[in-house]
């Protein structure tokens, strides 16, 4: 199908045992797009984009891939399909060297590839082109997110989704990391799904935004008119970035 | 000075298969954070399929010792690979993600089932074979003692180092050793990645089991003689290897094992061979009270 949106989520709900995260989550991202959720702490964007993935899984409702339902698909297979994830806390794999974080980050794909890839993620970030042999655990925090941008971008990823990319890390850093992103979007042509608390950037880079609260999407539009609501400046912008 | 090195060469070969018994319970722990109690009567099983293989080989008529053992090699890694295999799926994959000791209660009753098969299938009593390789020669003598070697435990060491520095160079290299190490650090992350964790835990088990069975058949031909009981002696006795070394190393259960070769060797020449058995276990009591994580164990704390 390909007029289908690249993905969709239909009436998701996904538990935690017996507590429910998210209450009927629908939304969808189109081919080429950026695509913002924000959301406080807690509100599930975490949840949600694990759900995608299929871990956990949804317990109603529907994750769609190019129109197909991937609900019920463990998590190899989503992966394999051409969906990445930058996690919450990047999950470097810190015994591992910047290489074979990359390494890893190729699983899926064809080896005949791995050099050229390798050095599009380096041409990317030079940092990790001067880190290659030092352990992921001993990386700052930027140079992590980094590598784990890069790690993701090992698999070739059609979507790429990104858990808060900004957590922890210094203004200055942030910047580059986003502008990465947004290099990511245009010049390789990845669909990108990003979840955030630094609604400014994360809104300005974006096609098109959602609010997420309490596991319901409570608003959503394009980016820049999300960035002048009301409610969004006073509940994610109050006192931040100009 | 004699004794003394007898007791080394000694020692070194049976540590060897204490080695390759202990890796199998490192790796296992290592990606899954579970001691598999049932992996000593992997190895009995090993030895058994040994027995048997060597019994076809001298009904088929093979006397070339070196195609009899590569042949029998052969037959029990992939024999007892089933079994590694299919104890994984049958009692420890349905358990995963329940409370931390169910897997463990489950382990020791695999452990149960698999010796009282073993019990009926072939009997209790000690079953004699594999003794086909046979002579030595004299290293050297001194205080008219001789040192001598077996071209068994040659061959023990070799195959041993051989298999260890193999194993050690795939989980290295190759890209299973990778998805392993990954299983290993974060099983979520792997499986983000695209990595079947399912699979790669199977096939963990698979391999401790291959080389489980190679100790056993090296313990068979080594001793000459087994029973369905070996594999709880041995199973502890290279446990407290994998403890020792730093459950979770490579490297670790590798001199683990030799560690406790030369420990139970020497304890038994020099003092009393009744309480070796001893000596081995208060070394588990030592390094569990003083050096948890072993000799080359992973410190626990990591820079987030």
């Amino acid at each position: 199908m390909p007029d289908a949106p690249i993905l969709a989520v239909r009436g998701v709900m996904t538990f935690y045992g017996a507590i429910q995260a998210l209450h009927g989550v629908d939304l969808e991202v189109a081919r080429g797009e950026i695509v913002t959720m924000i959301g406080a702490n807690g509100a599930g964007k975490s949840t949600l984009l694990m759900t995608i993935c299929g871990n956990p899984r949804a317990r109603a409702g529907a994750v769609l891939l190019d129109g197909e339902d991937i609900t019920g698909l463990p998590t190899y297979k989503i992966v394999q399909r051409g969906v990445a994830q930058v996690p919450e806390g990047r999950r470097i794999f810190s015994h591992m060297s910047v290489f074979e974080n990359l390494q890893m980050g190729a699983t899926i794909v064809d080896p005949a590839h791995f050099h050229h890839d390798l050095d599009r993620v380096f041409a990317m970030f030079p940092r990790l082109a001067e880190r290659r042999d030092q352990r992921g655990g001993t990386l700052s925090g930027g140079e992590q997110q980094m590598l784990a941008i890069g790690r993701a971008l090992m698999s070739r990823p059609r979507l790429l989704l990104l858990d808060e990319p900004s957590l922890g890390l210094a203004p200055l850093v942030v910047k580059q990391i986003f502008e990465a992103i947004g290099r990511i979007a245009r010049e390789e042509g990845v669909t990108i799904f990003l979840v955030e608390q630094n609604a400014y950037h994360a809104l300005r880079l974006a096609d098109r935004g959602y609010v997420l609260v309490n596991g319901r999407v409570r608003l959503s539009g394009p980016g820049k008119e999300l960035l002048a609501n009301a409610e969004v400046r006073s509940a994610y912008l109050e006192g931040g970035h100009a | 000075m004699a004794y003394f090195s007898q007791q080394l060469i000694n020692a070194v070969t049976l540590g060897a298969i204490y080695g390759l018994i202990a890796i199998g319970y490192t790796m296992v722990y290592g990606i899954i954070g579970m001691i598999n109690f049932a992996h000593g009567e992997v190895f009995m099983i090993g030895a058994f399929i040994s027995l048997i293989g060597f019994m076809i080989c001298s009904t088929l008529g093979i006397g070339s010792a070196p195609v009899a053992i590569i042949l029998v090699l052969f037959m029990s890694m992939v024999f007892t690979a089933v079994y590694g295999w299919s104890i994984e799926r049958l009692a420890y994959r349905p358990l995963r993600g329940s409370f931390k000791l169910a897997p463990l209660i489950s382990a020791i009753g695999v452990s149960i089932v698999l010796q009282n098969y073993v019990q009926l299938a072939q009997g209790a009593r000690f079953k004699p074979g594999g003794r086909i390789v046979e002579g030595g020669f004299n290293l050297f003598t001194a205080d008219g003692f001789d040192v001598r070697v077996s071209w068994l435990q040659i061959v023990i060491v070799i195959v041993t180092v051989v298999l260890m520095a193999g194993f050690s160079l795939m989980i290295a290299r190759t890209p299973l050793g990778r998805k392993q190490r990954a299983c290993e650090q974060d099983m979520k992350m792997a499986s983000l990645l695209g990595v079947d964790v399912d699979r790669t835990i199977s096939l963990t088990f698979v391999m401790g089991a291959a080389l489980a069975a190679v100790a056993g058949m090296l313990f068979l031909m080594y001793y000459g003689i087994i029973d369905f009981f070996i594999g709880f002696l041995a199973g502890i006795k290279a446990f407290t290897a994998a403890v020792l070394g730093g459950i979770g190393s490579l490297p670790g259960a590798m001199l683990g094992g030799l560690l406790i070769g030369v420990i139970e060797v020497f304890w038994a020449g020099y003092f009393s061979s009744e309480y070796k058995d001893v000596a081995a276990f208060s070394i588990l009591i030592l390094v569990l009270i003083f050096r948890p994580s072993g000799l080359l164990g992973k410190p626990e704390i990591e820079k987030v």
